[in-house]
């Protein structure tokens, strides 16, 4: 790289710098991405000398640009002449680490994280070190919260009043006035550990767990509990009934729901950390009461960690569960479908059956969401008709379900349904639903609806759509609210190819044709949109004769965008 | 050329384009936005009360407070509150019954007790009012119903122990709002620690109990001086959680409506403490996604701090600019309906120094083909103090706007907004004919010179590019160097 610099003279940094000045943010966020093309072009020297100063002073920007320029400098330490010179990019990466923005700061960091282990053990001590201790007794809270995130990193390789220091800075921090550090603090608290020498873990790290634990918010006590996972793991196993378990009895029981939720969450990690007999003793116990927690996401999270657990253990538990809340239901109901492939056959119909028709049955739409969601496991045991009569009231209600998203799910089930209750069942039960959520007041739900049509006719042929799909689509092409219209452009688009020349050409195209007169702009160019989607099914001769001089009509239309597909369509279409 | 796809804005557009066209067809928007199953979906309820009880709870009856002389009233005061401290399950809608019904009757005897009676308050009451409020109304909050609660479309879960809670929140504001309440004494029960558990309440999915605690938080704000910095502190911390990590609070408009009111209390100068709220809290909550919820509350307050110091316009607008919405045209909507807010009391000394970026993000929001952006921001020219500052400094404002309302002129697919786009050139047109006619002259070069400008800078970045290529080859060792 070096001798290259012939050249460079070209790009006086001063029209580099207009670029990252730009007024449009756009551009500007476009040139930051290339810093390092600039760095290129600017040599080593001058990347050092102008063009990292220009960076520290006169930040103040967007966030967006903020943040590529965070990740950017993570990647320099070449631009700037190698390791040698890494700690050049420290000064701009400082302020980035103080910005209000989380996404900015959290970038700065990792980027920090990342040159650090391009320092070496004196530039680490001379230059990044300082920049720690700065970030750690900054006065907003910004910086306070960035330091938490770099002490792990140099801690390995700095000499031992060094280490000392940053353990007294990480100490401070830990007991910070602002909630958000001692946030920072604590999700930061097993990483730090890992590094730390055993005896110093025993010291200082146990008794900032046991802080951070019975901190006042519930939302730093509950980082504690995470943090509990990677500490036990490096305590010899006798220091762990007096150092840890204490507090992490007391988290199990805590009168947060949130820390409680936390316990349930990292209960295998836990189980694993702490070995197999304080798991006898303590966890399993806890675990239990957990699972009867009297909130309900707490036994929901608790629920979802059941299928791991050895089943003789939890059967009885399902059961139980059955009669408590809805969240506890459905989070099991995710999960029990999952255990039929490791049951079996027997065990299955035995144990779980009973309980499928029951939570089919549920009060709850998300419960009942949850066991049709996961139908294809149960599927492949024993079959889908043994549920068949009890699916149809819960799908029938889940099709009018107030919620859009729990429509949603239910109509992507409709195909697998479909084929495995066969095209009777179909047509007497299910059609009326499926033409129903055309309509629908939710865009997302006719668009889903639409493309369940097209999966439908793949399934049952192109005869079933023209007897029972396809009169009905297009008499909505004469309904007088536009969405509707524009939805029998949509299933003509979707249904074209698979039912095939015939259908299309005789029955759809009419319909699109004539809807190329619609008062409605969005109708018209949708038309021709549909013209060109529908194009390529069509033989040569009704393109030329029918499709042709209505796309020419569209194509003088007074409306700009219904000018700009029609003459889309007539470029992309064979149409000579 | 704006290709649109079926997103609402080209709903909303062919509302309007048919709506000109022919009134009768298509008129509305064919689906109502809430569905008609809604009905049957059943208020949900649900509560943190619940601590683990399984033997049914036995209170003794007491007399009546009137029924006794009132040398022994203050006594049986007490006892009544520590009766109060019982806590029932709710959720349990048959348990206990009678006994729920005797802690209501006896807190409305209460509520009535502090409003009419005097000479109650002992020093003795203080701890024990506040332990028996404590007992009931500090809890974990419930988690919500549905992890995508949407406090737009849902209906919020409400707090199923309500029939006492009220009352004890009823109980607790005329206790201090009583005349015989001493702040001297209650300040040593009423303290931080209370205070940060009253905030977190705020995150009640409940607006009934929100409500309350308005009410609450503002009489302790009044007569507690002690508390006052610890109280501004905590609600930063609220509201810098809030904007940076969960993006979920409940209670941000009710806590914003009481800063609405402290904020007019500030002495001036203002302290660098409240700037900097301002600054680093208030201007950053407008990047929130669900701002449409308290974004009226947090207009007022921004207004107010102008009022205050008109100084710190200029900073204030700069962040709104910052952070003004990419891609979510109602939020845009509302930044331009506080511009206008703030644009309303703005000094023309103030004005001058920010137009320029100011009018510069207008000219963008008035070629917004949202149509609604387009019509917000042109709403501006309606208004008269707008306008005489506008007019003052037409040399500024009108080389800046003018490239933006010509080419809409020609372009935009609303009608509505091309009319409105004349009435804005023809005013400036009135105001500074001169310069307009230059404008209108060097339109067609000016463009010209931009897109010169566009391909220099193409050419720039093509150079650099291989510049880069041939760097990487030399020091993949294919070129020698």
């Amino acid at each position: 790289m070096a001798g290259a610099d012939g050249d460079d003279s070209l790009y006086p940094i001063a029209v580099l710098i207009d670029e990252l000045r730009n007024e449009d943010v756009q551009l500007r966020l476009n040139s930051i991405k290339k810093l390092s093309t600039i760095a290129l072009a600017l040599g080593v020297e001058r990347t050092r000398t102008e063009l990292l100063p220009f960076l520290t002073d006169t930040i103040y920007d967007e966030d967006e640009v903020l943040l590529a320029l965070a990740e950017q400098l993570g990647n320099f330490t070449m631009l700037v002449g190698g390791p040698e010179y890494v700690h050049c990019l420290l000064p701009p990466l400082e302020s980035l680490a103080t910005v209000e923005e989380t996404v900015v700061r959290d970038k700065a960091v990792e980027s920090l994280r990342k040159i650090s282990q391009e320092h070496s053990p004196v530039d680490l001590e001379v230059h990044f070190e300082p920049l720690v201790k700065r970030l750690a007794s900054g006065d907003w809270f910004t910086s306070r919260t960035s330091a938490c995130g770099l002490f792990s990193v140099c801690y390995p390789r700095v000499s031992s009043t060094v280490k000392a220091e940053i353990r007294q800075h990480f100490r401070t921090l830990c007991s910070d006035d602002t909630p958000m550090v001692r946030r920072a603090a604590a999700s930061k608290l097993g990483e730090f550990a890992k590094v730390l020498e055993l005896d110093y873990v025993k010291s200082d790290i146990i008794s900032l767990f046991t802080a951070l634990a019975s901190d006042e918010q519930d939302s730093v006590r509950l980082l504690a509990v995470e943090a509990c996972v990677s500490i036990a793991t490096l305590l010899p196993q006798e220091d762990l009934e007096t150092l840890v378990m204490p507090t992490l009895r007391q988290a199990a029981e805590d009168k947060s729901w949130r820390v409680r939720y936390m316990v349930a969450d990292k209960f295998s990690e836990l189980q694993k950390a702490v070995g197999p007999e304080i798991t006898k003793n303590d966890l399993v116990p806890a675990f239990q009461n957990l699972l009867k927690d009297c909130e309900a996401e707490v036994r929901a999270a608790a629920a979802n960690k059941v299928k791991g657990k050895r089943l003789n253990i939890m059967l009885p538990f399902i059961r139980l569960i059955q009669y408590t809340n809805q969240h506890v239901k459905s989070a099991l109901a995710s999960v029990i479908m999952g255990l039929s492939t490791i049951l079996g056959k027997d065990n299955t119909i035995e144990h779980l059956l009973p309980l499928f028709l029951a939570q089919l049955k549920d009060e709850c739409p998300e419960v009942r969401l949850n066991i049709i969601s996961n139908l294809d496991c149960v599927n492949e045991v024993i079959g889908i008709r043994q549920l068949s009569q009890s699916l149809l009231p819960a799908i029938v209600e889940l099709a009018e379900d107030a919620k859009w998203r729990v429509r949603l799910a239910i109509i992507e089930y409709m195909p697998l349904l479909a084929g495995q209750l066969g095209v009777e069942f179909f047509d007497e039960k299910l059609n009326t639903l499926c033409m129903a959520w055309l309509i629908d007041h939710v865009y997302a739900i006719r668009e889903a609806a639409t493309c369940n049509l097209m999966k439908l006719v793949e399934k049952f042929g192109a005869e079933w759509a023209q007897n029972t799909i396809v009169p009905k689509v297009l008499g909505m092409a004469n309904d007088p609210n536009y969405l509707h219209r524009m939805t029998t452009l949509f299933c003509i688009n979707a249904l074209s190819e698979a039912c095939g020349q015939e259908i299309t050409t005789k029955q759809m195209l009419p319909v699109v044709l004539k809807m190329s007169n619609d008062q409605v702009a969005n109708v018209r160019f949708n038309v021709a949109k549909s013209l060109q989607k529908i194009g390529p099914v069509l033989d040569n001769n009704a393109l030329q004769t029918e499709v042709k001089p209505v796309l020419e009509k569209l194509a003088s239309d007074q409306d700009m965008d219904v000018k700009y597909f029609a003459q889309e369509a007539i470029s992309v279409l064979p149409l000579a | 050329m704006v290709v649109r796809g079926d997103s609402s804005a080209s709903a909303h557009r062919a509302m309007s384009s048919a709506a000109t066209t022919s009134p009768s067809v298509d008129k509305v928007d064919g689906f109502s936005r809430k569905s008609v199953r809604k009905a049957k979906q059943k208020r949900s309820q649900s509560s943190s009360q619940f601590r683990s009880q399984d033997k049914p709870i036995e209170l003794t009856p007491l007399p009546l407070l009137k029924d006794v002389p009132a040398q022994e009233q203050p006594e049986l005061f007490l006892k009544k509150l520590q009766q109060c401290c019982t806590v029932f399950d709710f959720m349990d809608t048959l348990s206990d019954l009678k006994m729920k019904e005797y802690k209501r009757s006896t807190l409305n005897e209460l509520v009535d007790y502090v409003t009419v009676s005097r000479g109650y308050l002992t020093e003795q009451a203080y701890p024990e009012v506040v332990k028996m409020v404590s007992h009931n109304i500090f809890r974990t909050l419930p988690p919500s119903d549905s992890n995508e609660f949407d406090p737009e479309e849902d209906e919020p879960t409400l707090e199923a122990s309500w029939p006492h809670l009220q009352l004890v929140y009823e109980f607790f504001i005329r206790f201090l709002e009583s005349q015989e309440f001493q702040p001297s004494i209650a300040k040593k029960y009423i303290d931080q620690k209370f205070v940060l558990q009253l905030l977190e309440l705020f995150d009640s999915e409940d607006p009934r109990e929100r409500d309350y605690l308005k009410t609450v938080l503002h009489r302790i704000y009044g007569k507690f001086l002690g508390l006052r910095a610890f109280i501004r502190k905590q609600i930063n911390n609220i509201f810098l959680r809030f904007v940076y990590e969960t993006e979920h609070f409940n209670g941000v408009a009710e806590l914003l409506e009481i800063l609405g009111s402290i904020i007019n209390g500030f002495a001036l100068p203002l302290k660098a403490e409240h700037k900097q709220f301002l600054v680093k809290v208030l201007i950053p909550l407008h990047t929130v996604r669900s701002l449409s919820l308290f974004h009226a509350q947090l207009a007022y307050c921004i207004v107010q701090f102008l009022e205050k110091d008109p100084t710190l316009t200029e900073p204030v607008i700069r962040g709104l600019l910052k952070f003004w919405p990419k891609t979510c045209s109602q939020k845009e909507v509302m930044y331009l309906g506080e511009l206008e807010e703030i644009l309303d009391v703005i000094e023309p000394t103030q004005f001058v120094k920010i137009q320029e970026p100011l009018f510069k993000q207008i000219s963008r929001c008035v070629s917004s083909p949202h149509f609604q952006v387009a019509e917000r921001a042109l709403y501006y020219w309606n208004n008269e103090y707008i306008m005489s500052l506008i007019e003052e400094n037409s040399s500024v404002i009108l080389p800046i706007m003018f490239s933006s309302l010509y080419r809409i002129s020609k372009e935009h697919w609303n009608p509505a907004i091309v009319a409105l786009v004349y009435n804005v050139l023809k005013a400036f047109m009135e105001m500074n004919s001169t310069l307009f006619d230059e404008l209108t002259a060097s339109y067609k070069s000016d463009r010209q010179r931009e897109k010169k400008k566009e391909k220099e800078r193409e050419e720039l970045w093509k150079k650099l590019e291989d510049l880069e290529l041939k760097r990487g080859l030399r020091s993949d060792g294919i070129i020698p160097t």
